[in-house]
């Protein structure tokens, strides 16, 4: 029991830096219908940016900062004005081809220009295990779901009770009907691309203590959020965190209980048999098809 | 095809017999690579560029066909044998892998054969006893013919090139068929395909198992090449690398394959000054491609010749030669 609680804690903690990752994916997909296949190359970066604002002096919480703020120039802005807008006009499959390249060139960018060892990376509370009902939980856990849920609980907020974040959620679910009602739609995509930047930046400084950073974390990273936000459904912000939570607590319990050298596989096995049996996701609608 | 194009042609095609002759070894090595990895990229292309399927999965094809020859070929079954075997294979699991095809589109198949090639990772890693795990296969003889033997590199890029023949012209003409038709039908506007009486279904899964015998069959000629097998060589990369062939060749093209596995054999050759950077400017170079052509080199060169030609006709994008009316 102890240790069920133990990995449970633990698995959500995961499971909510997944979230994360696949919330901001969902986010952009919705409102621009860019899969971003460099997504997990983005949560990687953001680590790299306060590691070189540490070498270069800053306190952790000064670099965390500036760490976030680069994260939103290069990650938002620059992706959506330098890779995203000029492909658009050529439909989805030549942006696909786009950021599998991206996801490439900034992998092997952070192994070039930093390093390629696994950097340590200073974690966000010391790392003290607490007694909860017999089983020894780190604060590092459960600082890391404390962020999470306060970042999605914000994002849940500005998107439903704010005009702002109601703007956004009509820009995604019908653009010319938005623009018509008189919503800024460009901008609004604009700042889905923001939100994802910001949310990729604080998933990359919860997770890199933890799995340290890594030019190759992408790799695990991505396919987490691509998964979750399947399972979730893909038109769906509250199907992604649903999706996160299960893969991560999956994750965990698997590789205790089932079988380590097939961790990697389970989640694989949910994603098809969804994609099979229930294709729009958990939470997801049915999206129509046209002639 | 026009009169420079065929020219063009004859002198790539001369060239491919004569180079092995003034090549070092590793020259040679990376020519039997490059027709290898084609053979890969055109059953990917049959996939994706006539049949519109986004597949990641054709390095785990390669993958499954370089395994089969191996462990065939040890336990003592000739070539030839292991080498059906191996397309054989590729076409049954390609036939399986094509069923959540029917039911889903686009990105939803892109992740759906992402994660069958991580699987296939995972199993050629973890079951030991079969594969040898990470420390893969050995010694993988190449075959002989006849008293014949592909031993030395310029032998066995010979029998490369001549089963690239062979199997680009098969293709070829698979795709002047009605199958071929059929395909371009599915990948259009599959919707209207079915409601013209096409077996959509049908179609579909014979897309997808075509252009995978064809991956298994390029990784049974990947293992004799390359004598030693692991299962890192064929994880999700090797699928990246070539989705990009096919698509910086000119996906839809007859000849794309032909010339992104080129410039994905070659490229690493020409950038040696730039050193480990050729990743990010190889990385950087495919997005602006994508950015002002996104039917990739060939797509380019018609584009060219067309001004060249003052023929004003328009192109769109992923536009199929060679197997026009």
């Amino acid at each position: 029991m102890a240790s069920f609680i133990q990995l449970l804690i633990s698995g959500l903690a995961t499971g909510a830096i997944y979230a994360l990752i696949a919330v901001g994916f969902t986010l952009v997909w919705q409102t621009s219908q860019t899969i971003n296949f460099a997504q997990g190359e983005f949560v990687m970066l953001p680590a790299f940016f306060v590691l070189a604002a540490m070498d270069l002096g800053a306190p952790f919480w000064l670099a965390a900062l500036i760490g976030i703020a680069i994260s939103i120039v290069v990650l938002g802005v620059l992706f959506k004005f330098v890779v995203v807008d000029p492909m658009l006009r050529h439909g989805v499959l030549p942006l696909v081809i786009s950021t599998i390249a991206l996801s490439l060139l900034l992998k092997e960018s952070a192994k070039d220009f930093y390093s390629a060892q696994a950097q340590p990376f200073p974690p966000l509370v010391p790392a003290i295990d607490v007694h909860v009902l017999g089983a020894a939980v780190s604060t590092q856990n459960l600082a890391v779901l404390a962020v999470a849920i306060v970042a999605v609980g914000a994002l849940h907020l500005l998107l439903s009770k704010t005009r702002l974040g109601r703007s956004m959620q009509a820009t995604a679910q019908n653009a010319t009907l938005a623009r018509i009602l008189g919503i800024p739609v460009r901008r609004m995509v604009l700042y889905t691309f923001l939100i994802n930047a910001l949310l990729v930046a604080i998933a990359s400084i919860l997770i890199s203590p933890i799995y340290l950073a890594k030019f190759s974390n992408g790799e695990t990273l991505g396919m987490a959020a691509f998964i979750a936000a399947i399972i979730g459904g893909f038109n769906q912000v509250r199907g992604a965190i649903l999706g996160g939570i299960i893969l991560g607590v999956l994750d965990n319990m698997s590789a205790a209980y089932v079988s380590s050298q097939y961790r990697g596989a389970f989640p694989l096995i949910i994603l098809i048999a969804v994609i099979l049996l229930r294709p729009q996701g958990l939470l997801g609608r049915v999206e129509e098809r046209t002639v | 095809m026009s009169r420079p194009a065929a020219l063009v042609l004859v002198v790539a095609a001369g060239l491919a017999v004569v180079a092995p002759f003034w090549l070092k070894p590793f020259g040679v090595y990376q020519l039997s690579m490059w027709a290898v990895l084609t053979i890969a990229a055109i059953g990917l292309n049959l996939t994706l560029g006539y049949a519109g399927q986004v597949s990641l999965a054709q390095g785990a094809f390669v993958g499954i066909g370089a395994y089969t020859v191996a462990l065939l070929t040890l336990a003592g079954c000739p070539f030839a044998l292991a080498f059906v075997a191996a397309g054989t294979l590729c076409f049954v699991i390609g036939w399986v892998l094509g069923y959540p095809a029917l039911r889903v589109q686009h990105h939803y198949l892109a992740f759906v054969t992402l994660a069958f090639t991580t699987l296939v990772f995972l199993v050629l890693r973890n079951e030991e006893w079969l594969t040898g795990g990470t420390y893969g296969i050995n010694g993988i003889l190449r075959p002989s013919f006849f008293g014949f033997s592909t031993a030395k590199p310029v032998s066995f890029y010979f029998f490369c090139l001549s089963v690239l023949t062979v199997l680009s012209l098969a293709t070829w003409w698979m795709l002047r068929s009605p199958w071929g038709r059929a395909f371009l039908a599915l990948r259009e506007n599959p919707i209207r395909a079915a409601s013209l009486g096409l077996d959509t279904r049908r179609y579909t899964l014979m897309a997808f198992a075509i252009g995978s015998s064809l991956g298994g069959l390029s990784g049974a000629l990947y293992a004799p090449l390359v004598q030693f097998i692991e299962p890192g060589s064929f994880a999700l990369g090797l699928s990246f690398n070539v989705l990009l062939m096919v698509i910086v060749g000119g996906s839809g093209y007859f000849l794309g394959p032909f010339v992104g596995a080129l410039v994905a054999v070659l490229l690493p050759e020409w950038m040696r000054v730039a050193q480990g950077y050729y990743l990010i400017i190889y990385a950087a170079l495919v997005m602006v491609l994508m950015a002002l052509c996104p039917s990739g080199i060939l797509g380019l060169v018609e584009r060219a010749a067309n001004a060249l030609s003052g023929t004003r006709k328009a192109t769109p994008a992923l536009d199929p030669k060679g197997v026009e009316p």
